[in-house]
């Protein structure tokens, strides 16, 4: 038979059927336990597809990573910290860990504080529908697709040419000299989160606006009856009331950050120093077959990311205790 | 919370006298009002132009392209082409990329979304030890970057492991699971939350009414959580259909009859060099379908994602 078509048959017919079939299954099969220890053992068997998968795709792999990134590159001889010894101690992977943190920093300045700001200014429009699902957009487009779409924002053409990037026929219509936005260190690593931004503030937007709208509006009345003028009333109630969705977007903004991995990938590569590294991992499997060194750079990743773990495990049982 | 950024903005559409409170400004002076349409327009027009751009230019001859930027298009002489779509249909395989995007994202979409359900469920109404426990460590789970999970996967699961990945139906099976896997925590979290949120006194009388929990659950749980499902559907499928590094590693930059569209535009990208006008055509194909998705169901989106992650 086709592959092609034995996978059609799989993806429209057999997926559905065993993903709704097994419960089907396990309740039938449970009604051949005694009652009482039906109530036991249900739970698990609910559970029991997603705890494989979890098991599977998440923590074994996490666990094996650790042990890996004190191995050699054929995975077989102990070399203790030697992996680790590379990253921190050649220029490259350094570059790559700064370039890092510039990610974190300006992507979720820039993401949440669009963001906000947005969401603050529909709020007080009839298009705000319209203009929320332009700024939300992006996030319907891929990376790729990002980065080719930039690619003409940025283009440079030599000076004296006409310029074929948008942000460069700007600059030279102001009179001034095209800038290669790509090549030159630093700005070329803000440009790139520039990109990152453009897609992620339409997240950041849409959660905080739904947020916002949250907020009581005898509340806000109140205050406004009392005297308060409008910047008031956005500092002292606003504001105050928006501190934990901020906090939620700017965990998921620092973690995607830490993370990006596409928009560098597609539009350098990690050329001109823009690499990150989650790319400088993918270089160091793919290319060097180097899977110790790539293990200690994931290993580094998580151990960035842990914090921010803590951080959100404690909200999250704080927010159970007021459930 | 949920049901209240559900069912609330009905509510407030429907008195216009609080919508008005809430819209303060609107009586404003009109100086400000004019600042402020400036602003939003302006914010509209940056987000748009490079799109806007990139479309215009793939209808554009190559040698327009390379010479020319986009916005001399808008003017005479107009000269627009459907060459570059033609090409890119017919020769570089974006066809075939396409299907296989579909075979790779509709059970990456519908797998997890159902495990995740069935986990929600017994999260929400089911009573065992350790629940809360072992809920913590699931949403711990979302922060685990996906490349530290790379290396040993590839053990497991290429020519050296179970020999799942490579050309066929295998590697698409491992991808499944992938994205289910990697879905998992965040899907089950905003399930969670939603179907917890669900009034006990329905459940209740379903229970003294003799239903069992697979009743419970296909008659009651998921109808109900319509919009979180809905949006954590819209939510997959963009994230699963726009991946580019998942599908690199189990499908492979180079597993010729089986890459989705991500990853042979990348391959495009990387080979094209100068060849830039049917790149931004296969980018554009590669938009078309998140982009109907997007538009025909964004409004469950934007109100089933907040559902889950704003509280209070």
């Amino acid at each position: 038979m086709d592959p092609r078509l034995l996978t059609a048959i799989i993806v429209v017919v057999g997926v559905p059927v065993s993903v709704i079939g097994y419960i089907l299954l396990i309740e039938q099969l449970l009604r051949l336990v005694p009652g009482r220890r039906q109530d036991a053992i249900r739970p698990w068997l609910w559970l029991l597809p997603a705890l494989i998968l979890l098991f599977v795709f998440l923590v074994y792999p996490t666990l094996n990573t650790i042990a890996l990134s004190f191995m050699d590159r054929l995975s077989r001889t102990f070399v203790g910290l030697k992996n680790y010894e590379y990253f921190f101690g050649t220029g490259d992977t350094l570059v790559a860990l700064r370039n890092n943190v510039i990610w974190l920093v300006v992507l979720t300045l820039l993401s949440v504080g669009i963001g906000l700001m947005v969401a603050i200014l529909v709020d007080r429009v009839r298009y705000e529908a319209v203009a929320k699902s332009v700024v939300f957009l992006p996030l319907a487009i891929s990376f790729v697709g990002a980065g080719i779409i930039w690619k003409f924002v940025y283009d440079y053409q030599p000076p004296g040419t006409p310029q074929t990037g948008l942000l460069n026929a700007g600059v030279t219509a102001l009179g001034l000299d095209p800038v290669a936005w790509i090549q030159e260190e630093p700005l070329n690593t803000v440009m790139l989160i520039v990109v990152a931004a453009w897609i992620w503030t339409g997240f950041c937007m849409v959660i905080l606006s739904a947020a916002l709208k949250g907020i009581s509006s005898e509340l806000l009345e109140a205050a406004r009856v009392d005297g308060a003028n409008e910047l008031q009333v956005f500092r002292r109630i606003t504001m105050p009331l928006l501190m934990p969705t901020i906090a939620v977007v700017s965990t998921t903004m620092i973690i995607t950050a830490l993370k990006a991995f596409d928009i560098v990938y597609v539009m350098t590569n990690g050329n001109y120093d823009t690499d990150v590294i989650a790319n400088r991992m993918y270089k160091e499997l793919f290319s060097f077959n180097q899977p110790g060194r790539a293990s200690a750079i994931a290993v580094i990743l998580l151990i960035l990311i842990v914090p921010v773990m803590l951080i959100n495990i404690r909200r999250f049982r704080e927010q159970e205790a007021i459930r | 919370m949920t049901a209240a950024t559900g069912t609330g903005r009905p509510s407030i559409a429907a008195r216009p006298d609080i919508a008005a409170a809430r819209r303060p400004s609107r009586r404003g002076p009109r100086l400000g009002r004019l600042a402020l349409h400036a602003s939003i327009v302006a914010v509209i027009g940056l987000w748009l132009l490079p799109t806007a751009g990139l479309l215009i230019n793939s209808f554009r001859p190559a040698a327009d392209v390379a010479r020319t930027g986009w916005w001399t298009a808008l003017g005479p002489p107009y000269s627009f082409t459907a060459e570059n779509y033609a090409h890119v249909l017919s020769r570089s395989g974006i066809g075939d990329a396409f299907i296989n995007s579909l075979f790779i994202t509709v059970p990456s979409t519908i797998i997890p979304i159902a495990v995740a359900a069935f986990a929600a469920y017994a999260f929400s109404w089911m009573k065992f030890p350790g629940r809360n426990l072992l809920f913590v460590v699931v949403v711990g789970l979302l922060v685990i970057p996906l490349q530290t999970t790379f290396v040993p996967l590839l053990k497991l699961l290429g020519p050296n492991g179970i020999k799942l990945l490579g050309p066929g139906v295998g590697s698409f099976i491992a991808i499944w699971f992938a994205h289910t896997g990697y879905g998992l925590p965040f899907a089950i979290y905003l399930l969670r939350n939603y179907m917890g949120g669900l009034p006990r006194e329905v459940f209740e009388s379903a229970a003294i009414d003799g239903a069992g929990h697979a009743t419970a659950f296909f008659r009651l749980a998921v109808p109900m959580s319509v919009p979180a499902i809905a949006a954590l559907a819209i939510f997959q499928f963009l994230f699963v259909w726009n991946d580019l590094l998942v599908a690199l590693m189990y499908i492979g930059a180079t597993n010729a009859p089986n890459l989705p569209l991500t990853v042979a535009v990348a391959n495009l990208a990387n080979s094209l060099g100068g060849d830039w006008q049917f790149l931004m055509a296969a980018a554009f194909l590669s938009m078309a379908l998140p982009l109907v998705v997007f538009f025909s169901l964004q409004r469950y989106f934007v109100r089933g994602i907040t559902g889950g992650a704003v509280k209070g």
